[in-house]
């Protein structure tokens, strides 16, 4: 079990490789530089040859190849859990995972054949980080530390908080990726000041856009403070909570700013990509922080070792029962 | 496996599918009506003019060809942006044609296509006119890939790859616009406007902003001269029959910081 936790985490951390990836395509508007999908300028994607990736062609068909590489990994993933997890809600997961990398490959080439329509290239964008969610939870879930017993967080403000940040990080992603995907990234040009003022002068969809990501901003900035002084003050010995608690706080400052380094700096795209990636770093911190804080309410006891272990156990264990109640 | 579950899977199918037909249909070529009036060439007069720009120009920005060793090798002195070509005073690559006054005259369409080219990881012209029904050919006479991106409004959107040295695509289009965009998505810096007009009264300004419309029947017109950057003027003219005249469109140059 160790080498599949090992495994979940190599296909979350691939999966941020790929967001980055994904990332670099967009900031540097290089979504239609390969027209076509899932070939290459005619070539089977894995034939390209390197001496043709020039350009945008670069971001494009490098995203594409760690794409497909992930795609293997989750196929992979998926089998191994089915294989060897007790859990039948991990083992759901796992396929969970493969359903929405296939469903994220096709929306990636829908985008491409359809030229970028936004609610495609959005909804492309929202499915990776939440399937990228989903390989943060089979890595946390699958790891040893999850396993190891530790007593309940009975703190209910703590789990409706945790919760609440995720929620309110994953719909500021949504907003950010309308925001890049509809081209109001520089919509407010200024920061911190609104074209001089608090609140836009007027408005238009992508003002108004732009201005929700900011506000939005702010409020997520509160929950994530929040989060971390409940966490300080009530669960200071709890280091499964402290530690992505406080990281998280890091990642937030830093996200804040690279948010301010993207308009002052009209869009470069290496700090626009890092202010995505890291905005999924922020995510899955909290991700992991709400997955530990539920942890007792959400984990079924084991059984065996893999399914056909728990399916052989099963006699044995309702023979004893027989015992107990005879 | 029953056929509601196959639904998801026939959406995507014909999504891709129209996908791909998208922007490969060509329009039938638009003859105009038998009763169409014609232009009596004999008492045509002429507009010619030329477009200026007052103010500092700002200085066009180096492209940064890196990305690309072929696209560094053609241009060893380095490449600039065609934002703003300036001669004598003079503002080039300004696409003047009559907007409106041509009432019900019928033109014939050009036998001969339109060539917009890939050269040296520029388009060659960067500004064209071309007529409705008439073909436009686009040519890679780069030894390296671009990508054709056409972003229509009236005339639809498509992309197509070019990934070989000579490869080309013919494409006519339906109805008038005027501008419509190409650019290339692997090196983003190339970029061209082509007109499409339904008559033959356009011309792109050259030789120190210099442009002429011949031909044009006696009348009052529109004149609409437009610049990638500096937007649209437009001017009317009253033209007798023989009659030349003359035109000066002046475009003030951008405080810095817009280019």
């Amino acid at each position: 079990m160790i080498w599949l936790n090992r495994y979940a985490k190599l296909v979350a951390v691939s999966t941020a490789l790929l967001i980055a990836a994904g990332g670099m395509v967009t900031s540097t508007g290089s979504g239609l530089s390969v027209p076509d999908w899932p070939n290459t300028y005619g070539w089977f994607m894995f034939s390209f040859p390197m001496s043709k990736w020039v350009g945008g062609i670069r971001y494009e068909h490098t995203h594409r190849l760690i794409a497909s590489t992930v795609g293997f990994l989750t196929i992979v993933l998926a089998l191994w859990t089915w294989r060897v997890e007790p859990r039948a809600w991990v083992r759901r997961l796992g396929f969970a995972a493969l359903g929405a990398v296939i469903l994220q490959g096709l929306l990636g080439g829908l985008t491409v054949l359809l030229l970028l329509p936004p609610a495609v290239s959005i909804g492309h964008a929202a499915l990776a980080q939440l399937f990228f969610c989903i390989t943060m939870t089979l890595a946390v879930v699958t790891s040893p530390s999850w396993k190891a017993l530790s007593p309940p967080a009975n703190d209910v403000m703590l789990r409706r908080i945790t919760l609440a940040t995720t929620i309110l990080i994953y719909s500021q992603i949504l907003v950010g990726a309308t925001m890049r995907h509809i081209g109001a990234g520089l919509a407010i040009p200024t920061f911190p000041l609104v074209f001089g003022g608090v609140v836009p002068p007027e408005w238009t969809a992508p003002i108004a856009i732009h201005f929700a990501h900011r506000v939005g901003a702010l409020i997520v900035l509160f929950a994530v403070f929040l989060t971390a002084a409940h966490v300080r003050h009530w669960h200071r010995q709890r280091r499964e909570f402290t530690r992505p608690a406080m990281l998280m706080v890091l990642l937030v400052c830093s996200q804040a700013t690279l948010g301010a380094f993207v308009v002052l700096s009209s869009l470069q795209p290496i700090i626009n990509t890092a202010h995505v990636v890291n905005g999924a770093l922020v995510l899955a911190t909290s991700l992991v922080l709400t997955l530990r804080v539920y942890r007792h309410g959400i984990q079924e006891p084991a059984i065996g070792g893999s399914p056909a272990a728990a399916r052989a156990k099963l006699p044995v264990l309702k023979k004893s029962l027989r015992e107990v109640r005879g | 496996m029953r056929m509601k579950s196959l639904r998801p899977f026939l959406v995507i199918a014909l999504m891709m599918s129209a996908a791909s037909c998208s922007g490969q249909k060509e329009a039938a070529s638009s003859a105009p009506p038998a009763n169409a009036k014609r232009v009596d060439e004999s008492k045509a007069g002429t507009v010619v003019g030329r477009v200026t720009i007052e103010g500092t120009v700002p200085a066009n920005p180096p492209i940064d060809l890196a990305g690309d060793t072929y696209c560094a090798s053609q241009n060893p002195a380095g490449a600039k942006f065609e934002n703003f070509v300036v001669a004598n005073g003079g503002l080039e690559n300004v696409f003047v044609y009559v907007k409106d006054g041509l009432g019900d005259y019928g033109f014939d369409i050009p036998a001969e296509p339109v060539k917009l080219d890939q050269l040296g990881c520029q388009y060659r012209p960067h500004v064209l006119g071309v007529r409705v029904g008439q073909k436009l050919v686009i040519a890679n006479s780069d030894d390296t890939l671009h990508n054709v991106h056409a972003m229509g409004k009236t005339n639809g959107e498509w992309n197509k790859g070019q990934a070989l040295k000579n490869m080309s695509d013919t494409k006519v289009f339906k109805t008038r616009e005027v501008m419509l965009p190409f650019q290339c998505d692997v090196h983003n810096w190339m970029h061209a406007y082509v007109g499409v007009m339904d008559h033959p009264y356009f011309a792109v300004t050259h030789d120190g902003g210099r442009f002429e419309l011949k031909n044009l029947p006696a009348g009052t017109y529109t004149i609409e001269a437009w610049h990638e950057k500096l937007g649209t003027q437009t001017q009317t003219v009253t033209l007798g029959e023989k009659e030349s005249k003359q035109l000066t469109f002046t475009f003030k140059a951008p405080s810095a910081g817009t280019n």
